[in-house]
């Protein structure tokens, strides 16, 4: 037995085995589950068969309409905002144009609200944006000559809010990512651009953003997954699940509110579900677009 | 010639870092000279950088290490439930990642696409029934519940795996001419050789855990077990009477990982950085 344990034919399993083990237990069987449960009507006590009936309701549900559309506008929004941005910082802190301290500071305050945990981001954002004409932003405005305004009540400001909590976590993690992939592109490349005289712009558009594109890539695809999966920004900025005419509300909001908050746990497993299938089928058309997979399979 | 014409440029951004920079930072001086404000006034006005020196006082930090509840107990068991997660989460990680980077067997594919495919599906979609999983096996409420579904970590092992990809194949080999195990071989030879790997992967790890919100806000249930975010979080309520300490409270969390940050910069960008895709 020990012998067998120690060869080398069974050590990779032995080695790959707590994999196995937590994908079996933690990830399969709660797949499989959420799936049969949201075909399930369940009560304590009591489970019934409803075959599609959960997402019939779901796609005539009003509520539900407003948080998949509270994620989506909350991902479009991170997308324009924490990619493009992001590239830009990362190319001015890598063209040394700038005071190499002052730089150096840029980047290790960047990265700072990165090290906050949401419950305290939140915190801090929902004070800052507070009612009151003494509160951070209201001031801000308030020398534009604007009046104070109910920031978290109304849907337009409320989304400036959570995106600016957004900005303020994600810019600086983002932009390292771009230095990172800046750094891995050959200075010869510009070397010879510039011996071609290709001028900042057609380096940038013909040498920079094609190198770039893994982490583009990379970017897209986790910002697509974490805005459509976003709970705890609107959680923690909302003080709870419950804001204002659900302006705050998303899909995982929603998915708490009907698990948890209300125990329907066959609803609220075909929220997961739908939102398991949305992120899915969004990365890989994401991915079929910008070539990714074709790449894999040409190495 | 180019260096005069740049000067504008050079000035321009300098001048834009130096602004961002303090735009990035004015939330943390707001919480900052928030803690010497008085907790409930502050919930009403709101935070603002000006500071009252006639109001401000001590009263929030002495409350806080005199007589703030449970704030320290949640202190102690996010300190501990963070390091006992990295440890565990690094070893059990590499372990498996080896599997995957040292020996060509059946399944290796499929089961590699498994670690693929789990980095891609949100946790949260999967939180219900990993929680009603988690109460089938009696384990709410334990740290055990808290960290166990997240031991073999997806993105830990990809991350180690590529990095195992480029050891060479020899030291294995020469290992075994001397007569090692193969579980030897990781312990005793690999382990030592991804040290630089750890170092990312133990902060990355790190961060994540010592802010980790929504599935210990599920699994645990009592008080005296809260982590630090959970317990904070139960003083942001409406109807909450000890904003002092959720003020000065949150000011203080962020001071242990902000002295880490600071003493370990390069490690954490690393870290944070690892996942992406190098070109």
């Amino acid at each position: 037995m020990k012998k067998l344990l120690y060869s080398r034919k069974l050590a990779p399993y032995v080695f790959v085995l707590p994999f196995i083990l937590t994908f079996l237990v933690f990830w399969m069987v709660p797949i499989i589950k959420s799936v049969i449960m949201s075909t399930q009507d369940i009560l304590p006590g009591q489970t019934e068969f409803v075959a599609l009936d959960n997402y019939t309701r779901l796609f005539g549900d009003r509520i539900f309409k407003i948080a998949v559309a509270n994620s989506f506008k909350y991902m479009v929004g991170t997308l324009i905002l924490l990619i493009p941005i992001p590239m830009l910082l990362a190319c001015l802190i890598n063209s040394k144009l700038a005071n190499s301290k002052v730089a150096a500071i840029f980047k290790s305050a960047m990265f700072v609200p990165a090290l906050t945990s949401v419950v305290v981001a939140g915190t801090i954002f929902r004070l800052i944006f507070g009612e009151m004409d003494t509160a951070l932003m209201n001031q801000v405005i308030g020398l534009f000559g604007l009046e104070p305004i109910k920031w978290l009540k109304e849907s337009t400001t409320g989304y400036i809010a959570l995106l600016a909590l957004a900005c303020w976590r994600w810019m600086g993690v983002n932009t390292m990512y771009f230095i990172a992939g800046l750094q891995s592109i050959p200075a010869d490349y510009y070397e010879a651009a510039t011996v071609d005289g290709a001028n900042t712009l057609q380096k940038f558009r013909y040498i920079t953003v094609p190198q770039l594109k893994p982490t583009i890539v990379y970017v897209l695809t986790i910002s697509i997954y974490g805005g459509l999966a976003m709970f705890n920004e609107s959680y923690m900025l909302y003080q709870g699940n419950n804001s204002p005419n659900n302006i705050g509300l998303t899909i995982v909001g929603y998915l708490y509110r009907q698990g948890i908050e209300k125990n329907d746990m066959g609803y609220a497993s075909a929220v997961g579900v739908v939102l398991l299938v949305l992120v899915l089928v969004i990365n890989i058309i994401q991915l079929v677009a910008t070539g990714t997979f074709k790449k894999e399979g040409g190495r | 010639m180019r260096r005069s014409k740049s000067l504008p440029a050079r000035i321009f951004l300098t001048v834009l870092f130096v602004l961002l920079s303090i735009v990035i930072l004015i939330p943390i001086w707001a919480i900052f000279i928030g803690s010497f404000q008085d907790g409930s006034m502050l919930i009403r006005n709101g935070l603002n950088l000006s500071i009252d020196f006639s109001q401000a006082s001590l009263d929030n930090f002495i409350m806080l290490f005199t007589n703030s509840g449970n704030y320290f107990r949640w202190f102690f068991n996010s300190m501990v439930l963070t390091v006992v997660q990295v440890v565990l989460t690094l070893l059990i990680s590499s372990f498996v990642s080896y599997g995957f980077a040292a020996y060509d067997f059946k399944f290796k594919t499929p089961l590699f696409i498994c670690v693929l495919l789990i980095m891609s599906v949100p946790f949260e979609m999967l939180m219900l029934p990993l929680y009603v999983q988690i109460n089938d096996m009696s384990l709410s409420n334990t740290y055990t519940a808290v960290i166990l579904p997240f031991l073999a970590h997806a993105s830990t092992i990809f991350f180690f795996r590529q990095y195992l990809t480029g050891i060479p194949r020899e030291i294995i080999e020469a290992g075994r001419i001397d007569g090692a195990t193969e579980y030897g071989i990781f312990f005793k030879l690999i382990m030592p050789i991804m040290k630089p790997s750890f170092a990312a992967m133990a902060i990355l790890n790190g961060m994540n855990s010592w802010n980790n919100f929504l599935w210990p806000l599920l699994v645990l249930r009592s008080s005296s077990k809260y982590t630090l975010p959970i317990g904070l979080n139960t003083l942001v309520t409406p109807y909450g009477n000890n904003y002092d300490l959720l003020i000065v409270g949150s000011f203080f969390s962020i001071v242990p990982i902000l002295v880490l940050y600071l003493c370990f910069q390069k490690y954490f960008v690393d870290g944070m950085t690892a996942g992406a895709v190098k070109g």
